[in-house]
This record gives C-alpha cells, structure tokens and sequence, in this order.
C-alpha cells in the first residue's frame, strides 16, 4: 500500500520518465556513463536535442513536444498571449487541484520533469516555458520584452486556461520563483493563487528593502552579509554585459554546460535541457530588463496575498540563506523548510521537493481551513516530512531521539528487539507530531532479519532519508574473564548491528541519490581506555572509526556520516549490561549499583537526542554530549596517558 | 490501625476524607474559571481566594500553578541536575525554591496546567495535585489515562511492604516503560512519597512530628531504603512528554495490620483522576 503523501507509487522505480533505473545512479565512472547513455536512448522524446542552438519551437506536423524528461502522455498546446505564443504542458487528470511549476534560468519546464512525475498521480500539474525560453516564442524587440509585469500578464493567460474556475498552486524554482513572488504580491492576481512555494529564488522587491535595509545602517554583520551575497552574485553583473553572455552560451559555454554543472552542481547529467542556448540567450533579458529597475525602487506593497512555503537550499552557490531573515515581515503565512542541497534541487532532489510540495498544496485548499502543520519541534523547517529510521527506539537514547524527530515532523520507523517498546514508542511519537509512525520488531544483529526490514521498508515506506544506528547492549567485566559467548554477542549488536544498517540503508540511500544521513551511536568509550569495559569499548572504537570511514565514501553522494559519543546517560542500558566473571548475585548487585550511579548522575537521554538533530542539521563528524565525554575526548588529544593512567583505576562499581 | 504514636487515629480518617475532598473541590472550581490569558500568579490567587472563604490555612507553603512546559517539574540546569551536588549545596530548605512560584506566564489555548496545594482545611492538612488542559490535547489525555498504572502500582507495593527506594525505581522503571521521561521525583527537592507534615495549624493533631517539611527533598531523589512507616503519606505521581506534565497527589493511609487489604489504602476513591479512570473504563 501507498502510505506516503507524494503520492509515490508502489514498488521500487516503476519506469521513470528518463528510462534511469536506480543501478544507472549508483555507480561512478564508466559505470555510470554508460547508464546515461541508456538513459538517453530510452527518453521517450524522439526529437531531442542537445546543447546548441536549437531555435525550433514545434515540430514540422505543428504540434509541440512536451520536451526532455517529460512524459509520453504530456499533453502539450500553445496559448497566446499579447502576441507571444506559450508553450504549455499538462499532466495528470484536470479535475485534482492545479500546480503550475515555474522554471529558472537558464532552463525550460523540462527542469520540472522528475517533480512533475511524482505529483501527477494526485495533481492536475502544469509547466510552461517562459517567454523566450523553451518552444514558447519570444517577443520583439527584446529588450523590455522580459519585465515582470509582462510576465505576469503570461501567468494569468496560463491560469486563465488551464484552470479557469479554481486558483491554482504555484511552484517557482530561481527565476520562476522571482516570478512567484511578483505573482504572489501584485493585487491583479489575487484569488488566482491558492499557495505558493518559493525555491531559490527571492522577491527582486524585498531584496531591494534587504540591501537598503542593510546600506542605510550598516553594522560589520549586516556589511559581511551585503559583500557576501555580492560576491555570490557575480554571474548578475556578468550578464548584464551586452552581446557577449549570448555568444558565449551559443558557443563553448553551451556545450559545456551540463558537464559544468555536473561537476560543480552535482546535477546528473541526464535530461540535460534540449533548449539551453536559446533559453540562456533570451533568460538574459530577464536580468537585464527588471534587476536594475526593481533593486534601485522596490515596490513598498509587496506584501504576500496567498500562503508561501519557502524552501531554503543551504548549500546554494548563488543565493544566501541569511537573504530570507526578515520574510515574516512581507509574508505572513510563512512555512520555512530547510534541504542541505545545491541551487538545483529539481534535479538533485525530485522526491524530497514533491513531498513538501504536496504536503502544502494539501494543506491550503481554497475553500477549506489552512491546515497547520503539527509539528512545531526546533528544526521543524529541516525534518518535516522527512523519513527516519531508529534502531534500539524501544528505550533510552533511541526512543528519545524518534521523539526528537517525530516533534521535528519527521515520519518514524522505530525498531526494537523488544516488538512492546517499538509500538509503543511509535504511538508517542504520533502523539508528538510525526504524521505516521511505525514499529518494527527487528534484532538488528540478525543479517537475515535486518535484510528483511530494509526490503519492507523501501517497498511500504520509502527510502530512509536519515538512519539512527542506536541499538546496543552494555558488556562490562575484565577480559580476562569475558567469555568468547560474551565477545560474540557484544559485538554482534554492538558492531555489526551498525554495518548491517549502514549496509543496507546507505546502499539504498546511495542509489536514490539524492543525498541522506547516518548517525551511529558510539560512546566516549569508543576513545576513553578502561580495565572494566574492554568488549564494550572495542566495539563502539569499532563504530567510530567505521563512521569516519564511511563519512569519507559517502560525502560524494551527499550523505552525511555521525558519530555520536553521549557518555554516562540515565538509560534502561545498565539494567540489561552482561557482567563477566560474576555469578547471578553479584551481577545483580553489580547491576543496581550501576543503575545508582547513572541515576546520580541522571543526563536525560532527551538532550542526547537534541545533539542528534543538531548534529544531523550541522553535518557534524564526532558528537559529545555529556561534560565528562568532552573532557575525556579532549584528554585523548591533548594527554592520552592522564586517560591510560586513569583506565587502570578500579572502579567503585 | 493506625498506631497511636503516629499522633493520629483511624477515627480521624473521615475529617481527612472531607477536608481532601473540599481541597479537590476548590482546585475543580478554579480550573473551571480559567480562561485564555489567565496567568499562572491569578491562578494561584484564585486557590488562595477560595482557601480563605472556605476557612483554609496555608501555611506550610502557598498554593502553585504551572501553566506549559513548566507543568513538567522544571529541572535545575547543568550540574544542579546531580541529586548529590545539590543537596550539599545546601539547596534544601523549607521555602519552595524560587523556580517551582508562579510566574506571570499566560495560560493559551490547549495548554496543560497544574494546581498544586497543601492546605489545611477544616482542621486537617491535605494536599491536591490537579491536573487538567484547557481544550483537547492528545498527549495530556495521554498521561492522565497513564497515571492509572502508578497508583495501582504503589499501593501493591507499599502492601507489599517494599522499601522507599525500591518503590522510586519501580516507578521510574515503569515511566520508562511507558515512554515518558525521567520522572521529577528523581530530581532534587522533586518527591514521590512524602508524610503528611504535622501543621500547627492543625486541630486535635496530637504531639508535635520531628517530620521533615515538604520541601526538604529527603524523601526526593534519594530515598531511604526502608518501607514507609505506618500514617498518612501523600504520593505525587508525576509523569510528563515533551513539555506536558500531568501529576495527581492523594493521601495514602499506611497502617500496621497484618491483612494486605487493610496494612495500606487509598483515603479516598472519589477524586476527579480516579472518576475519570472510570468514565474511560465504561467508555470502552
């Protein structure tokens, strides 16, 4: 069954529009060329055309081509307006709520195709080809073709006739999103636009007030902030040279393209644009004819009129997060999310962008009360949505953290061992805002049981975009009298437990490619010597240096790699610890004197799970969490034989 | 029975059951009379209001509120969390500390609250722990169904004649087990299970008890390894989830007789808690 709200459908990749299936996106080098290639053979568009100069807008019988990367079924037609002709493609049954997807620059609708696949099933989606880009034609003269204005009248003709009753949902992505905000802001459109969802792409107009705001007071913040964003603006100036931004994308700077942006934007090189020079060539207009006007007199009524969801990409070369500070103030309905992603996240992120797309779009109805969404935790704007798997969640650390996550509005797979603990932890964190948890009973030490759950997962729920590594068991006891059973065991859970998740989650994080998390639990043993821990010590040294390991292949593939090391944590962990070497009554003197200390000490699991979330926003490699596990952590630099010389105390336990 | 060197006899348990009975009625009325905005200072003047024209004294300490997130018995920060640190510090006094006063935070729309009092009233001390939320909230109702679970489980223990500690570690395995976190009574001055502290304020209330005041924190986070001596006990099951706490507080009549049904027993079965537990239990 079909649980998530994308409407994704069933079953691993039923035949993607642009013929990739996941192997073609694993891989890297020959591999992986090859399964473009393939790619490229299989796209349904007979007509394609690479790079240059491909001015042609309809084919020679007189009907447009939905473009590269779209759908065969894409129904395509022309609609004028004021003597320009655009060019419009539909998806999916006219009578679900419109979403009208707006490409940037330089590109055309085909920006769109993975997006526009996973919201046809469930929406009426429209893409259209601005003017000048794509098969829409482009005005003349040129010059003052482009204004905002002009491009308003365009949106309204669309809307106009692809949804002529019911206001319809916008998306922008870069330029589209430019555009958005003037749609969204000026009084002609209103009761057209029912939602609108910004992507990399701000109002020219409150980036007006953001600079006069920042040059009429500027203190050394607000000064770093202006230089940085002109710097990271460079490619503005450049295109308001004349002539040669056009000749340079009509020649090597066109064909060169895809590779350069594979490169430095990580987008795959697959449908790649058909219409790139021309787009690029008369995008050029779009800066020339609104950005030096709109930034010397912004508008003072661009006030939003509809909701905004405003997705922020954290890694955008051209665009600073800090831009959007004071956006409550000109939007009042304002939904923040955060992806760390480049500027190109149609490409790079389809699935995460369709979700959070179809999540708004359901929420603002027109005619219906706005639905708020329920979670309200910290990093709500960077978890919502988002889907997140814990091992060891029946208890302690593991459960406090699939809270933390469900508060954030993450969707939680809790597993245990213990089938009781799972459910129940996976109804407490519906009760904290997670709009669906599971629970799966699962020994993460079991290779079989573990393979299992990764199957199920990625057929029921979809691909885990961060994976919490918690579950453990204490070993304590000298080695000397630590059994091999014991040894066994420990690492079992301890150590291998974590491969099987890293294995067989990252492979699937891996092969969506579209970037992800893993956190392992570790622990300030992993680097703080001592005679009464050496099997338990062993195996989360294990883990941290698997961590590292892992964070070094991953950070190709965009995937972030966690160690967490808590330290002493009041958790159920010292109830269910093996003693070596003692018999049942010590051990359970030894075990309840245990649980006294921990309880003395009482860190609550609930601020290891914050350092989690923490960590997972920030990317971090090594987290502490307790005082005493950064002291030790900092002695193992600084003076590794304070740590050996107090490893050989024998502890009061 | 309880002996008589407790300074209380059976005889007076019905005066008790009363004066418990008037406290869950002043904490029902000033709960029904908040309102959105309300602050947790006026509600807290609103218990002491009622106290006075119902003739009640509060001397031991005044009546609290808390209202949001501080429903859940806030914690001291940092190392203050560390039971031992802080009681040689000298942090246990006989005021309550200044954290757990009620402040002027307002009460909003589906937020959790909790009325806490000790009054004595009609000439018996007696304590109230009224949880309630103003408007549905799914994890209030929550807790409150959950709650069930401890007060059943302390009464089999203390029949059972376990000892304090054992009883702290039973309840904070439980509340584990439920999913909550670390209960309050696990953190200085918080309590699970407490004698009723004589009050001079108190008709006909015998010989003077060297019992410790309510704030002392010794029956807190480190209880002593011995069962609770026969008298009145005041237990304080706290639970809480992510900025919602609910807690309820009775008196629990310890006695020395040999029969289990009789050696300990709740003073009181009609309470809003326990009328809710009933309702839930015919609902289904």
């Amino acid at each position: 069954m079909n649980t998530s709200p994308t409407g994704r459908p069933d079953g691993p990749e039923p035949g993607r529009p642009d013929g990739r299936g996941p192997d073609q996106r694993a891989g890297h080098g020959p591999e992986r060329r090859a399964g473009h290639e393939q790619g490229r053979r299989n796209t349904p568009e007979p007509g394609r055309r690479t790079g240059g100069g491909a001015e042609g807008t309809t084919q020679p019988d007189g009907t447009a081509q939905p473009g590269n990367g779209l759908p065969a079924d894409t129904r395509v037609r022309q609609v004028a307006t004021g003597g320009i002709e655009l060019c419009v493609a539909e998806l999916g049954d006219p009578r679900h709520p419109t979403v009208v997807l707006l490409h940037g620059y330089p590109d055309n609708k085909e920006v769109w195709a993975q997006v526009a696949d996973l919201l046809k099933d469930r929406f009426h989606v429209v893409l259209y080809d601005v003017r000048g880009c794509g098969h829409s034609t482009a005005p003349k003269p040129l010059r003052g073709g482009f204004t905002l204005e002009k491009l308003t009248d365009d949106f309204l003709a669309v809307a106009d006739a692809v949804s002529p009753d019911e206001p319809v949902h916008l998306v922008g992505h870069d330029w589209g999103s430019v555009q958005g905000w003037e749609f969204a802001t000026v009084a002609r459109t209103e009761g057209r636009i029912a939602s609108f969802t910004s992507v990399s792409g701000p109002s020219l107009d409150h980036f007006g007030h953001w600079i006069a705001r920042r040059l009429s007071r500027p203190t050394p913040r607000r000064v770093a902030q202006l230089l940085g964003q002109g710097a990271k603006s460079w490619y503005v100036y450049a295109l308001h040279t004349p002539v040669l931004p056009e000749l340079a994308w009509r020649g090597p700077l066109g064909k060169r393209w895809p590779r350069i942006l594979e490169r430095t934007e990580k987008v795959p090189a697959t449908g790649r644009p058909t219409t790139l020079a021309r787009d690029a060539a008369h995008g050029a207009w779009l800066y020339r004819d609104n950005i030096r006007a709109r930034l010397r007199r912004p508008r003072t009524d661009c006030y939003a009129h509809v909701p905004v969801q405003l997705i922020t990409p954290t890694e955008d070369a051209f665009l600073s997060t800090y831009l959007y500070d004071d956006l409550e103030q000109w939007a009042p309905r304002l939904t923040r999310r955060t992806l760390r992603a480049k500027h190109w996240v149609p490409r790079t992120r389809p699935e995460q962008l369709a979700s959070w797309i179809a999540g708004f779009v359901d929420g603002h109805q027109p005619g219906l009360p706005a639905v708020e969404p329920a979670a309200t935790g910290p990093y709500a704007d960077r978890f919502a949505d988002r889907l997140v798997l814990v091992t060891g969640a029946g208890s302690g650390i593991g459960r406090a953290t699939a809270f933390s996550f469900a508060e954030a509005g993450a969707r939680v797979i809790a597993v245990d061992r213990d089938g009781d603990g799972a459910h129940r932890t996976a109804q407490l964190a519906r009760l904290a805002g997670a709009p669906e948890a599971w629970a799966e009973t699962v020994d993460v030490a079991d290779e079989q049981a573990m393979e299992k759950l990764a199957e199920k997962v990625a057929a029921e729920y979809g691909t885990v975009d961060v994976l919490v590594n918690n579950a453990g068991v204490g070993m304590a006891g000298p080695f000397l009298d630590t059994t091999t059973q014991d040894w066994k065991h420990t690492l079992d859970v301890n150590l291998w437990g974590v491969i099987h998740g890293c294995r067989l989650f990252g492979r699937q994080m891996a092969e969506r490619g579209q970037g992800g998390h893993i956190v392992n639990t570790a622990a300030a043993s992993a680097y703080q010597p001592s005679r009464t821990l050496p099997a338990y010590s062993t195996s989360k040294a294990a883990v941290l240096m698997l961590t590292e390991c892992l964070r070094a292949e991953l950070a190709d593939q965009d995937i972030g790699v966690t160690a967490v090391c808590p330290g002493f944590v009041n958790t159920g962990l010292t109830r269910t610890a093996r003693f070596a070497g003692a018999d049942e009554r010590a051990r359970q003197r030894l075990r309840s004197r245990a649980a006294r200390l921990y309880g003395i000490r009482n860190y609550p699991p609930e601020k290891v799970a914050e350092a989690v979330l923490r960590a997972v926003v920030r990317n971090q490699a090594v987290v502490t969490v307790t005082p005493e596990a950064r002291a030790a952590r900092l002695l193992s630099r600084l003076a590794p034989r304070v740590l050996r010389g107090m490893a050989r105390i024998q502890p009061p336990v | 029975m309880l002996p008589t060197k407790t300074g209380r006899t059976t005889a007076e348990l019905p005066a008790f059951r009363r004066a418990q009975q008037r406290a869950y009625a002043c904490a029902e009325s000033v709960a029904a009379r908040l309102r959105p905005g309300t602050t947790e200072r006026e509600a807290a003047r609103m218990q002491l209001e009622w106290l006075r024209e119902h003739g009640g004294v509060n001397r031991s300490r005044p009546p609290l509120a808390w209202f949001g997130d501080r429903t859940v018995l806030p914690a001291p920060a940092g190392l203050g969390r560390t039971a031992g640190l802080s009681r040689t510090a000298g942090l246990a006094g006989c005021a309550p500390p200044r954290r757990l006063l009620p402040t002027d935070r307002k009460l909003a729309a589906s937020m959790p609250f909790v009325l806490d009092m000790a009054p004595v009233l009609a000439g018996r001390t007696t304590v109230v722990g009224y949880s309630g939320c103003l408007g549905p909230d799914p994890v209030h109702e929550r807790l409150m169904t959950d709650l069930r679970a401890h007060r059943e489980l302390l009464l089999r223990r203390v029949r059972e004649r376990r000892t304090l500690r054992e009883l702290h570690e039973e309840v904070e395995r439980l509340s584990a087990v439920q999913g909550y976190g670390t209960p309050p009574h696990t953190r200085p001055l918080g309590a699970l299970l407490h004698p009723v502290a004589a009050s001079p304020y108190e008709r006909e209330s015998g010989p003077a008890h060297r019992l410790p005041p309510r704030w002392s924190g010794r029956y807190g986070c480190r209880a002593p390894d011995r069962p609770p001596r026969p008298g009145l006990w005041v237990a304080e099951p706290h639970l809480w989830f992510r900025g919602t706490g609910a807690k309820f507080a009775e008196l629990l009549v310890v006695t020395d007789s040999r029969d289990p049904e009789q050696s300990a027993f709740w003073l009181d079965d009609d309470l809003p808690h326990v009328r809710r537990w009933q309702e839930e239990a015919q609902a289904v």
